[in-house]
């Protein structure tokens, strides 16, 4: 099985590296990281602005390109599941195969202007790099649960752009109207709990949590470094983006495994 | 043989297929016919696996058809629309093929040269026309010399000579034994190629046999005319 995983998702992987949406992508991290940390002023601030992007464009980027791939490849899937093959083996392989040159290309687009620049802050760097592929991990996944639920392109592409509104933009206005609707009450562990519920704001705490800014968040900031500073908190928070990475796949291959192509 | 025994296939309240009862028998070239809806290219694709049957059973040379994907090893399968990874060659899209199946294949070097495909294996596919592209899904069709070929609309888009290649091509493999099932609305096509035609109307079987049989039957001269014969009776 493993052995087919692979070849579909290598045949996956040279289409999608081939196609000028990822070289893009790989250009617009690479020159807005090397424009930070030329003109941002401390490496510190610089990487504060790739974080900020990062948690914005990676899971809009790669949930518009993995709908896109799967509407696209459609006859593609149609073609390699008449052979035989398990379905769960060309699901793993699609999968890998998209969501293998989306990290990469960010990943590619972040590390190579920090490391010609040597920056002293690499380890946190690499925390943002690694949250990026992970984010990445993440909305493959939802990416192709969305495409694989509704064969109307459109409809697919609005729900996954729907998606992304609500967990990059609208989710954050929504916790905000909780903290001042409870604000007499003690929301900090309430807070931890929304947290975990986004994959997006998980990311911004963890990343935000290593940059040192936790300061300025107050008390609610204090809670979070206690919590997310602690080995039991940061295993936690591991957990917690592992399961949103496991959850799309998982129900992904349920939805593949169960679809009339 | 491939058997079907009360095939049903739902997608929500749409009934497409509604207890198709078929035998397709081996060695012979079976065209399926039906007005668009019919549930042609379901039915292909529940025999693929590319659906799943809500009922009924579907038997290979006596073995039912289930979970067991390697039956698919002895099936070619040509889809309607060629649309395949457009950054990639046609010479890695069969390499690929091969690799996924573990077994060499062999591209029919006589069927690529007749075909005028020869020199477009390593080009991107964006840059084939959509006739070029059906003329690789016909060469990946017959990939792995099958027992079975499965064809869905196969001369759709391809020029007159190509097309006379293809059909020349079904016709020999007729002639090794091979089981051909064509999805067509070109009757001229069918008629030149089946010798057994199934007509499918609203899901339901209402006709399985050979041409000659169904000429014969609705007295008409051909099997266009046969066919209009038949769904002018069903309707009324």
């Amino acid at each position: 099985m493993m052995r087919v995983v692979l070849k579909v998702a290598r045949a996956q992987a040279r289409d999608t590296l081939r196609s000028r949406s990822i070289i893009v992508y790989a250009l617009f991290f690479l020159l807005l990281t090397e424009g930070l940390l030329r003109f941002a002023g401390t490496s510190s601030q610089a990487l504060l602005n790739i974080a900020t992007a990062t948690l914005l464009v990676v899971p809009l980027v790669t949930l518009m390109l993995t709908t896109i791939a799967v509407y696209n490849a459609r006859e593609f899937i149609e073609l390699l599941l008449a052979q035989p093959i398990r379905r769960s083996a060309l699901f793993a392989g699609v999968y890998l195969g998209l969501m293998t040159p989306l990290a990469a290309s960010f990943a590619a687009g972040v590390v190579l202007p920090i490391a010609f620049h040597r920056s002293e802050q690499s380890a946190i760097a690499l925390v943002v790099v690694a949250i990026g592929v992970a984010l990445t991990m993440i909305f493959s996944g939802i990416g192709l649960c969305v495409a694989l639920t509704t064969d109307d392109r459109l409809r697919g592409l609005g729900a996954a752009l729907g998606i992304w509104l609500l967990t990059a933009i609208a989710y954050d206005g929504i916790v905000l109207a909780i903290v001042a609707m409870f604000s007499d009450y003690p929301i900090e562990r309430p807070l931890l709990g929304l947290t975990f519920a986004n994959p997006i704001d998980l990311a911004r705490v963890l990343i935000l949590l290593r940059l040192d800014v936790a300061a300025l968040m107050g008390y609610t900031g204090a809670v979070f470094q206690r919590f997310f500073g602690g080995i039991a908190g940061s295993a936690l928070a591991a957990g917690a983006l592992v399961l949103w990475i496991a959850t799309p796949f998982g129900l992904g291959a349920r939805r593949f495994n169960r679809k009339d192509f | 043989m491939i058997e079907l025994r009360e095939l049903k296939k739902q997608f929500g309240s749409n009934e497409v297929l509604r207890g198709v009862d078929l035998r397709v028998r081996r060695g012979r070239i079976t065209g399926i016919v039906g007005p668009n809806g019919a549930g042609k290219t379901t039915l292909i694709k529940t025999l693929l696996g590319l659906c799943h049957a809500s009922s009924g059973e579907i038997r290979i040379d006596g073995q039912r058809v289930g979970d067991d994907e390697q039956y698919r090893a002895r099936i070619g399968y040509m889809p309607q629309i060629a649309r395949f990874p457009e950054n990639l060659t046609a010479s890695e899209l069969f390499t690929m093929l091969r690799d996924l199946r573990g077994e060499a294949g062999s591209l029919d070097g006589e069927l690529l040269d007749r075909l005028g495909l020869a020199d477009q294996l390593d080009k991107p596919l964006r840059v084939l026309s959509g006739g070029t592209r059906q003329k690789v899904n016909a060469c990946m069709a017959l990939l792995f010399d099958p027992d079975l070929l499965i064809l869905d609309e196969p001369t759709a888009g391809l020029d007159p000579l190509s097309s006379a290649v293809l059909k020349d091509r079904i016709l020999a493999l007729r002639a090794r034994d091979v089981t051909v099932i064509v999805a067509s609305h070109i009757m001229s096509e069918l008629e030149e190629l089946c010798d057994d035609v199934v007509f499918l109307l609203d899901g339901v079987t209402r006709f399985s046999g050979p041409v000659a049989q169904l000429t014969s039957m609705t007295r008409q001269a051909n099997l266009e005319r046969a066919i209009a014969a038949l769904m002018i009776r069903e309707v009324a």
